[in-house]
């Protein structure tokens, strides 16, 4: 192959590793804080799209109306579903899975019945579709937009999460959950402030995502959302550099096997489950080696 | 003592064939819909009590359930329909020996689909097992997927995402009524026995468990891999049934599905996994209708898809949240709580009567 | 001869060294104490004993068969049992079942066996049962017998955890601080308890304590930990006017 086309597969899979690492860290900040893998963070993703898209559809917004609203709406939607399905689940972590789940599939048909099971094309500004030719190479301005936006949003929760008081206090929730409820910290505002990240970022996610791939239904979240899971996983659970490392390197990774191996592309994802498999048989903390809560004998 | 036993077996002998006779009726005097809606009753209770022993008695949460009822389906289809009607299907790329030539009849099919599944399960369990709680779910996820994957990418063994038509129809209610009286039986015997009793240890507490002498390994190992072999006897049937595979009714959703069965009936209770499997069928078959377009009086309904799963995901969430324990909780029928419950019946009317009298 | 022998066990976690070159050699019939301030190393060394560690370096002996780095399960079926510092009965089983489970290592019948009420198993499970049903009857929790054991007071779920113990036949116990939580009387009456168990049932006996009560009145020798050393060993009179114990530790009583 030669450079030029290396170049561009290059360029898709920083994109979409980008991509996926905004989705993962969703699922690493409230495993995190409240050990619980929130299941339902793909359709939160899916919400944000979904709505933005019904937005500019059914009533004429222009997209920078849209969107803002259906993030706020997601936001408050995470909040809701924390405080009713995940807070009673708190201590009993099966059922809060079962539960996770539960708000998954109820998620993505109420969406199916209340709006439309029918897949729709995603309102997004003119000016991402086009590309930039740099002699052989083409390059989509999506994808730059995607690595400039992901890039920014990376260094906003570095900044809130070592800097601020409620960012370290997220941190230390993480580590020690009663050690932080001694020295003070109200642990239900810890969540909800993680959740608030947590679907922030499903929602940016989803806007760069769906300018990329412009269709969206009911269903839009949930291969990204497995895909970043397993990318949160490989970097090791609840650490947040983890999710952002293990979900680049699983679009990047996802981007190049096709690249250099078009025949495999259709297993791509027995790939992508194979490396889950594998890290948490033998690597249960993922990549950065995060540790699991030990039972003590 | 000895006297009260056999009354017991006496008893559920004659209630299991009462159930085997009533099914042999229903088979001649019901028609095609209210039958098939038995036969997945009697599927679900087999794939539901799977669960219940895995989870529910052992504290393992699995959710492996849909992959090896795929394995199950699928061996039953490449086993039961002929050379040639394979030769016809595989649509895709022609199907390699040796399941281009193999032809089984159904019963053995189904028990090879069951053994598979169990082997499958030995090989999943084998490093699964050693893992809890999240990990353990992912992992077995993991893991049922890979397999949903593997049938959709490898067309020249089962016909990859188109799936299989045509399976020859070989099961009859009396059956898998059978089978699902078996299974019952089997997964009781299992529990009530000292065997049972390692394994609810395991459930409450791992490290005390093989403290007092259970080998984790082992007895994980036997609740997993039958609990395998009854979902892969279960997709077996289901395949045979329906006529088709294809790999996505073997998507997660089916395992949901047995999941909402279990909590709906009470993890821990047997019998609440047989009155759940029942709910589920009829609510699946109401809900079913609804999605779709119909015409009533003259107007036109059009149909709500999604409407099924709405309903059965919110049913889940409510269970879970206010009603864990399902509808038996850890309660089991039993000989004894039917002749106490009569006995207070007619307690009631004598002493009803005994009132009028003086 | 030594019914327990350790020589030079060593445990270290990463950095940490829990454990520093622990030996003892427990006599049949004896009752050996360990006591040390809380993190000496005390609870770790029961953990390697009974199997849930595997220890750095070293060597342990049962009956003078290795069990180093042997499964829990394995190591309690040579005749080692523990009970756990916090109880760890099976709260929602019946106290019957509690009881019952120890007999279940010694069971010959195959799962197939179980399922079809064979002859054999259906032997095997009756005894098993008139043993718990002795077992339950010698200490006195008979009327509790189907109770859910999580219901029984505080008191009696520790006695439930012995006769668990007691039911999978070992030749040695572990009492991992058996009177917790437990006023003078309560621990006056498990003194006298320990001492019966150990004489109907024919054990040797290790606990570790913080009860001085505990410790003088039954332990017929003891061994100090600090800080994963060993700091001292001899008879109860002995450690008592050691200077170093006295130091590390027994200003607490």
């Amino acid at each position: 192959m030669d450079v030029s086309l290396f170049i561009q597969f290059l360029i898709n899979g920083i994109a979409l590793g980008s991509l996926y690492a905004l989705i993962s860290i969703g699922y690493t900040i409230i495993y995190g804080v409240v050990g619980l893998i929130n299941i339902a963070h793909g359709e939160f993703f899916m919400v944000a799209a979904f709505l933005t898209m019904w937005g500019v559809l059914q009533y004429n917004l222009p997209w920078y109306i849209s969107f803002p609203i259906a993030a706020i709406i997601t936001v408050l939607l995470g909040l809701l579903v924390e405080k009713v399905a995940y807070r009673p689940l708190r201590k009993m972590k099966t059922s809060a899975f079962i539960g996770a789940i539960s708000v998954s599939f109820l998620l993505q048909n109420l969406f199916v019945v209340v709006f439309t099971p029918r897949s729709k094309p995603f309102p997004h500004p003119a000016l991402l579709d086009q590309v930039i030719n740099m002699g052989d190479v083409a390059l989509p301005v999506v994808n730059i937009a995607i690595v400039l936006v992901s890039g920014l949003l990376f260094l906003l929760l570095s900044y809130i999460v070592t800097k601020t008081d409620i960012g370290r206090a997220m941190r230390a929730v993480s580590k020690d959950l009663e050690a932080s409820q001694l020295m003070g910290v109200d642990p239900n505002r810890i969540i909800s402030f993680a959740f608030i990240l947590s679907t922030s970022f499903a929602a940016v996610g989803a806007f760069m995502y769906c300018s990329k791939f412009p269709y969206v239904d009911a269903f839009t979240g949930v291969i990204p959302g497995l895909k970043a899971f397993i990318g949160a996983v490989m970097g090791g659970i609840g650490s947040i550099p983890g999710a952002m490392v293990g979900g680049f390197i699983l679009g990047l990774g996802e981007i190049m096997l096709v690249a250099f191996f078009p025949e495999l592309t259709s297993f791509r994802d027995i790939f992508a489950y194979l490396i889950l498999i594998l890290f948490l048989l033998f690597r249960p903390g993922g990549i950065f080696n995060v540790k699991a809560r030990e039972e003590k004998v | 003592m000895k006297f009260k036993v056999d009354r017991k077996t006496i008893l559920t002998l004659a209630a299991a064939a009462l159930l085997l006779g009533l099914s042999f009726l229903a088979e001649n005097y019901l028609d095609d819909f209210q039958i098939r809606l038995l036969n997945m009753w009697g599927i679900y209770i087999i794939m539901v009590v799977g669960f219940n022993l895995i989870y529910g008695f052992t504290g393992q949460f699995s959710l492996a359930h849909a992959g090896l009822a795929a394995i199950g389906a699928y061996t039953v289809a490449l086993l039961t329909l002929s050379p040639e009607a394979k030769q016809l299907s595989f649509f895709i790329a022609p199907p390699i020996w040796p399941i281009s030539v193999l032809q089984l009849p159904f019963f053995p099919s189904l028990i090879i689909g069951g053994l598979l599944a169990a082997v499958v399960g030995y090989l999943i369990g084998a490093p699964a097992l050693r893992l809890h709680g999240d990990y353990l779910l992912i992992v077995t996820f993991g893991f049922s997927e890979v397999i949903r994957l593997l049938l959709v990418n490898l067309p020249m063994v089962c016909n990859g995402a188109m799936g299989l038509k045509g399976i020859p129809q070989h099961s009859t209610l009396p059956l898998i009524i059978g089978l699902a009286m078996a299974s019952v039986f089997l997964v009781k015997r299992l529990v009530d026995s000292s065997y049972g009793r390692a394994f609810k240890c395991i459930r409450e507490d791992e490290i005390a468990a093989e403290a007092m002498g259970v080998y984790l390994f082992r007895h994980k190992m036997l609740a997993f891999v039958v609990s395998s072999f009854l979902v892969g006897i279960g997709g077996g049937l289901f395949a045979n049934i329906l006529g088709t595979v294809d790999p996505n009714t073997f998507k997660p959703y089916l395992t949901y599905a047995i999941v909402t069965m279990a909590v709906l009936g009470g993890v821990q209770s047997l019998t609440g996994g047989i009155i759940a499997a029942g709910v589920y069928t009829i609510m699946s078959e109401l809900l079913r209708s609804v999605e779709a377009p119909r015409t009533i009086f003259g107007i036109d309904f059009p149909g709500i898809p999604g409407l099924r799963t709405l309903a059965f995901a919110s049913m889940l969430l409510l269970l879970i949240l206010f009603a864990r324990q399902g509808i038996m909780g850890s309660n089991e029928f039993s000989w004894e709580k039917i002749g106490l419950f009569f006995r207070k019946l007619f307690k009631r009317t004598e002493g009803a009567e005994n009132r009028e009298h003086s | 001869m030594n019914i327990l022998e350790i020589n030079h066990l060593t445990m270290q976690f990463g950095g940490l060294v829990a454990v520093d070159d622990f030996n003892l050699h427990l006599e049949k019939g004896k009752i050996f104490g360990l006591i040390g301030p809380n993190g000496s190393g005390k609870t770790t060394v029961f953990n390697v004993i009974t199997g849930f560690y595997k220890p750095t370096k070293g060597q342990l002996l049962l009956n003078e068969k290795e069990i180093t780095g042997l499964r829990p399960d394995q190591i309690t079926s040579m005749g080692l049992t523990r009970i756990f510092q916090n109880t760890r009965i099976f709260r929602n089983l019946t106290v019957f079942d509690n009881v019952m489970i120890g007999y279940h290592l010694r069971l010959k019948s195959s799962p197939a066996e179980a399922i079809l009420h064979t002859s054999r198993y259906k032997k095997e499970d009756k005894a098993s049962r008139d043993l718990a049903d002795e077992l339950l009857e010698g200490l006195g929790l008979s009327k509790y017998t189907s109770e859910i054991a999580g219901s029984l007071p505080y008191g009696l779920q520790r006695k439930l955890e012995v006769a668990r113990a007691l039911s999978t036949h070992p030749k040695v116990l572990l009492l991992d601080e058996p009177a917790t939580g437990m006023s003078v009387e309560e621990t006056t009456e498990m003194i006298q308890f320990i001492l019966d168990v150990r004489k109907d049932f024919d054990l040797t006996i290790l606990i570790i304590e913080h009860h001085m009560q505990v410790i003088m009145g039954i332990c017929e020798q003891i061994s100090v930990l600090s800080y994963g050393k060993t700091i001292a060993e001899g008879t109860p009179v002995e450690i008592q006017n050691n200077e170093e114990v006295i130091d590390a530790y027994l200003g607490k009583g």
